[in-house]
Formats: C-alpha cells, structure tokens, sequence
C-alpha cells in the first residue's frame, strides 16, 4: 500500500478511534488484498510505510464479498461493481475475508 | 450493515477503484472518511 495512504489511514484512525472505523478495499487479486488486509490490521509486512510495526486493527472488508454486496443497493453495485464480481471468485474472497477478520481477533 | 459507519476506502486501478466503492458505501448510507485508489504497476 502507498506510504501516502498508509500516513492518511494512520492520521484518520488516531483522530476517529479504531474501534469506529471499518475498511473497504477493491483489489482485483486475492493477494494484493491479503497483503492491504495486513498493513491495516497488524501493520506494514514491508517494513516500508508509516504504518511498519503499527498494529490498527481495523476491521477490513472486500468490496466483492457477498456479505457487503448484501448491504449496498442492488441496482448502484451492479452499475459500479457488477464487471468484477463477474470477472473474480466472489465467494472465495468471502471465504479469505472472514478467515482474516478472525484473525484479527484472535 | 453500514448506515452511519464511518468508513475507509482503498481501492485498486485494476480492480475496483475507489470512487466506484464510494458511490456504493454512500448509497448504504456509510459515513466515508478518506477514499484513495492504488495502483501496483
């Protein structure tokens, strides 16, 4: 994740609280959402960025989980979001979510 | 789900980009606090 955003996400979770705050992201690959997941819940696995060694604990969700399409307006996910969650696996991303936010509480 | 949660977006260039999710995260009535978009090439 940009160090930009780490520093921007970092400043917003200091003066919001963490415990108000829940992160929405859109990678298209399973991966690269792994490792955004990470910096946002345990810090920076780079050792790169404002947030290295910064645990926030945001609770993070994807964009194309069934459980947060749930929550969005069927006809605005459609016409914003409908081309990806045609094109990725949904479900597993689902499943790859819950697992992380699991683990976050643990 | 998200009525009155304040909310952080990132999304991706390649995958969804954030001014998309924006849309959807005001229309489920979600309190947006900071929207960026990444790209990884």
């Amino acid at each position: 994740m940009a160090p930009e955003s780490q520093a921007q996400i970092k400043r917003i979770a200091e003066d919001f609280g963490k415990d108000n705050i829940i992160v929405i992201l859109g990678a298209s690959d399973i991966e690269g959402a792994e490792i955004a997941a990470e910096t946002l819940t345990t810090g920076d696995p780079s050792f790169a960025g404002p947030l290295a060694g910064v645990s926030l604990g945001l609770p993070v969700y994807h964009i194309l989980e069934p459980e947060v399409k749930a929550g969005i307006p069927e006809e605005i996910y459609e016409h914003e979001v409908g081309l990806a969650s045609m094109i990725l696996d949904t479900e597993e991303i689902g499943r790859k979510f819950k697992v992380i936010r699991a683990n976050k509480r643990s | 789900m998200f009525k009155g949660k304040n909310v952080i977006i990132v999304g991706e260039r390649d995958g969804v980009p954030g001014p998309s999710i924006t849309k959807c995260l005001q229309a489920a009535g979600a309190n947006i606090l900071y929207t960026t978009t990444e790209c990884f090439v």
